[in-house]
């Protein structure tokens, strides 16, 4: 790289985590001040495991992630594998077409829309409430399932078109030859696709807000409401957490990465040296 | 495969999908039209479009006393405040992107990962973290007046709103440019060199050309969540500076639900147009250059 | 003739690896040269460095007499066909082959003028408007050669430009390309790895191996009287065996003593000794100067390409004659068909057609290869595992 586009990228680097490095050091601040730092403490972080609302959120929050993803994951797979399969040019149009409205729409929109619906039907069935923990999961579910969609389908697209027929060539039901021969060549798609779902759901707040009961908190909403009084530095304490969570799961997904590197370079070494010997 | 069973794992896969995307992505759609066309008793009105575009509201900014459209400047505004961001992150994210693309393997991958970590943080904490810099009393005062600077009031004015903007929506400008600098074949930068372009001909005349398509989806990504959004603007607007999203949400929590679903619907109209158009545009362009 | 560039002791290494190693090479105006050699034998690297894609580590090259080592692509007068020809997929074929004359800012009624002469030469007239995702792999090729020429580059290169036409296509393209140049008078230099097109094309043809020449020479040249062994083996097929040169024109090898028309070797000097399989002439076993038994016949339309044990060697004869495997045969070698070679590093890796063959040679390669693949995906089946090399 040349020093201009060295200083460029540090400059962009610093914008990124200037803000988040403010984060960090005051959470472990000693008095209550956004602006002076007077001393190390882990009181912030005491406060924050004494308070069980934002632990509890934590917990809504996983357990909605794992659910709306897996059943995205499984839902939107086998929507990709139906829709690769369509050979009416107009459905899969129209398919793709509403596939990509939640992608496109606000999410603000998205979440009004599913609350209208929710809120009309409930009061159909003369509910006072109708917004709960189903309905939120109906509402990550959606916004999820075009994402999965979208990671599975070029793998379905790239992957050889014979392999499902050969498979069924030497035996197999179409259920089976599904497991054995094209579930194994999407797997990558799917695996990101799940990724990317409980990612998205963990990190959603727009359309929660809108879909979600008095009841359940996630997380998000947790923040919105702990932001939305005085703010103690008890916030900076989880931010500070969630930050080095991330941060640690890239860099074991790194590190394994790295592992893979040293796999290889170690094959070919015994390739060359297998080469060398014949001549 | 003979075509019974065919249909029939067409069947199996794709009916739930296509169920619940009816039920839960078109039905819904339809239903912010409903209520944006019914009153409260669900008796078909436009009271709820018109009063977008002619409720009044009285403005006092301490020299002259003015009436003005209130959903229409809040319109506006919200457009200003998104359009700026966007082009901010735009001339800031397109550099970012190129150096990326032309960087060695491992910086790329390194510069990736830098990229998303902020994105996978909740865009609430972000939009906090600047609130606790741009304060009045705030780190970046502070740091002026250790300077002895004069300090700066940024907390509660467009400038503000815009930088939270720009900061949390900077990622999905980089990654679409840069995923597709990246895929753009070093092939056709040396034959333009080979006939004769210098460097900054070859970014005017090739690479920008050839990335329009992930400079749109970058702008897309940007421009829909900044005009939509209605925490950042309450957060570092201090509640000054109404946006579009801010009024549905206000509504909704005076539950309001058809005035809000009315501001929705014509946000929605309003999007799919300005896209439809956008696309039109670059269609013409990547003809014409 | 007048030398256009001159490539003087250029060596390059990419990591450590030496891909050219000192070579010079010296290129006439108006000649149609070949760079001819395997994959990795460092022809491209040597077309990229004329074209200023690549610098050398060190060695200069001269352009009519300037050293342009340092001169960037875009201020030279030489233009390229890419290898899969690198059009802009943004623009159409008008835009495409007037590329450098807008990038120049030609006045536009001169740009019609030029564009429209180059697409008449390429016969592609017509198809200005047509977006070229659209075109075929020829019409693609076409485009790409009319946007190098319409610069009237002094030098156009062109790496491997054929490779990715169907055969048939290939050879209409070889004339054309041969007449393109000889009503240009451009002089062409062209990478291949495919030595029919080379011998069928070029007034010079360069052989590279290892990232060195190995010879230089037309093509009849390269044909009748290759240098060493490897060139032999390369360019057309040939028998060669390990020989002894006696005196001047006179040479023993397979155990017999043969006239030749090679002189200037040193008495008893050991030499490798070519024999081209289509200039032995097969006779009944007691009226050949060698005898052998045919362990193998193939019939490829034209003629039959048998192979021969004699002593153990295995030689290969091509012959219009039918001769049945187990057959005892003898052959007669004319002097002008014997081609006697220094000996080289090359000698005794080419030229036996004995069980030890290319083929088993090459599958022992890609078992060895498979197991150390298998062992790098290590049971992992992701994504990155398989695209990674």
């Amino acid at each position: 790289m040349k020093r201009a586009s060295k200083i460029y990228t540090a400059l962009m680097m610093i914008f990124l985590f200037a803000p988040i490095a403010i984060l960090v050091v005051f959470s472990f601040n000693d008095a209550k001040s956004l602006s002076v730092f007077s001393g190390f403490s882990l009181h912030w972080y005491r406060e924050l495991f004494r308070d069980a609302e934002t632990l509890k959120a934590v917990r809504n929050t996983l357990v909605l992630a794992v659910s709306a993803a897996l059943i995205s994951t499984a839902m939107g797979t086998a929507a990709a594998v139906g829709i690769n399969r369509l050979r009416n040019k107009v459905l899969r149009q129209v398919m793709d077409s509403v596939t990509n409205i939640p992608m496109i729409n606000p999410d603000i929109i998205t979440g009004i829309s599913l609350m209208l619906m929710f809120v009309f039907v409930g009061r159909l069935f003369g509910a006072a409430t109708s917004l709960n923990f189903g309905t939120m999961l109906i509402a990550h579910i959606t916004f999820c399932l075009p994402y999965v969609i979208l990671q599975v389908l070029p793998k379905l697209q790239q992957m050889d078109k014979s392999l499902p027929e050969a498979a069924m060539d030497l035996g197999c039901t179409p259920f089976r030859a599904f497991l054995k021969a094209v579930l194994p060549e999407i797997m990558p798609g799917v695996i990101t696709g799940l990724i990317m779902a409980f990612t998205l759901s963990l990190d959603d707040f727009v359309i929660s807000y809108f879909t979600s009961g008095n009841g359940f908190q996630t997380l998000p909403i947790r923040i919105y409401n702990m932001t939305k009084k005085t703010v103690t530095p008890k916030m900076y304490a989880l931010a500070t957490i969630i930050f080095f969570v991330i941060l640690t799961l890239l860099l074991v997904s790194n590190l394994y990465d790295e592992d893979e590197v040293q796999r290889r370079r170690a094959a070919r070494q015994i390739r060359k040296a297998s080469k060398e010997e014949k001549t | 495969m003979n075509k019974k069973t065919s249909s029939l794992v067409q069947r199996l896969t794709l009916t739930p999908y296509s169920v619940w995307a009816v039920l839960f992505i078109v039905v819904p759609l339809v239903f912010v039209a409903y209520y944006a066309f019914t009153d409260s008793s669900f008796a078909f009105t436009t009271d709820n479009i018109t009063r977008f575009f002619t409720a009044t509201s009285v403005v006092d900014d301490g020299e002259t006393v003015r009436e003005v459209h209130t959903y229409l400047v809040i319109f506006m505004r919200s457009l200003k405040l998104a359009v700026i961001s966007t082009v901010i992150c735009l001339l800031m994210g397109y550099p970012l992107a190129y150096i990326m693309a032309r960087a060695p393997e491992k910086t790329q991958k390194i510069l990736l990962t830098l990229i998303m970590i902020p994105m996978w943080m909740n865009f609430l904490i972000r939009t906090y973290a600047w609130m606790t810099i741009l304060q009045d009393k705030g780190i970046l005062n502070g740091f002026l007046t250790a300077l002895h600077l004069r300090p700066v009031h940024v907390i509660g004015t467009e400038s503000a709103v815009i930088i939270g903007m720009v900061y949390d929506y900077f990622p999905y400008m980089v990654l679409p440019i840069y995923s597709v600098m990246a895929k753009l074949d070093v092939r056709l930068l040396e034959a333009a060199s080979d006939l004769g372009c210098p460097g900054p001909s070859v970014l005017r005349r090739v690479i920008w050309p050839l990335s329009i398509p992930g400079v749109l989806s970058g702008v897309t990504m940007v421009l829909v969540p900044s005009i939509s959004t209605f925490y950042i603007s309450q957060k570092l607007g201090n509640g000054k500076f109404f946006l579009i999203g801010d009024a549905i949400e206000g509504q909704y929590v005076a539950n309001n639900l058809h005035f809000a679903a009315a501001i929705a619907f014509i946000l929605m109209v309003i999007l799919l147009v300005c896209m439809a158009l956008m696309q039109k545009l670059a269609n013409r362009k990547l003809i014409v250059a | 003739m007048k030398k256009i560039i001159e490539l003087k002791n250029i060596t390059k290494s990419f990591d450590g690896e030496v891909v050219l190693d000192n070579i010079s090479l010296d290129i006439y105006d108006n000649e149609f040269i070949t760079l001819l050699g395997p994959s990795g034998c460092g022809k491209t690297t040597t077309l990229r460095i004329i074209g200023g894609f690549e610098t050398p580590d060190s060695g200069d090259v001269i352009f009519m007499g300037e050293d342009i080592k340092d001169v960037p692509p875009y201020k030279r007068n030489v233009n390229t066909v890419f290898q899969r020809y690198a059009l802009f997929p943004h623009l159409n074929v008008f835009e495409n082959v007037a590329f450098s004359l807008r990038e120049k800012k030609v006045p536009k009624d001169e740009i019609k003028r030029k564009v429209t002469e180059m697409l008449t030469l390429v016969a592609l007239k017509g198809f200005e408007k047509r977006s070229v995702t659209s075109l075929s792999g020829g019409q693609q090729q076409r485009v790409a050669i009319a946007r190098a020429l319409v610069n009237q580059p002094k030098v156009l290169l062109l790496d491997e430009p054929l490779a990715a036409l169907d055969l048939k296509l290939r050879k209409d393209m070889q004339v054309e390309l041969k007449n393109i140049q000889k009503a240009t008078g451009i002089t062409f230099v062209f990478v291949t790895h495919d030595q029919e097109e080379a011998l069928s094309m070029s007034d010079t043809v360069v052989v590279m191996s290892e990232g060195r020449i190995q010879q230089i020479g037309t093509p009849v040249d390269i044909y009748n009287e290759p240098t060493n062994a490897f060139v032999a083996d390369f360019i057309g097929e040939s028998n060669i065996l390990d020989g002894v040169m006696l005196e001047d024109r006179k040479v023993s090898f397979a155990g017999q003593v043969f006239e030749c028309v090679d002189e200037g070797f040193d008495r008893r000097e050991p030499v490798d000794v070519v024999v081209r399989p289509e200039d032995v002439d097969i006779v009944p076993a007691d009226r050949g100067m060698l005898k052998g038994v045919v362990t193998s016949v193939t019939f490829l339309g034209v003629h039959y390409e048998i192979i021969v044990d004699i002593d153990g060697f295995k030689w290969m004869i091509q012959t219009t004659d039918f001769w049945d495997v187990d057959e005892t045969i003898g052959l007669v070698i004319e002097p002008d068909a014997i081609h006697v070679m220094k000996k080289s590093e090359y000698s005794g890796m080419f030229g036996d057609y004995s069980t030890f063959s290319d083929e088993m040679e090459e599958i022992g390669e890609v078992e060895i290869e498979e197991l150390a693949e298998i062992e790098e995906r290590g049971g992992n089946r992701t994504e990155s595992g398989k695209t990674d090399e």
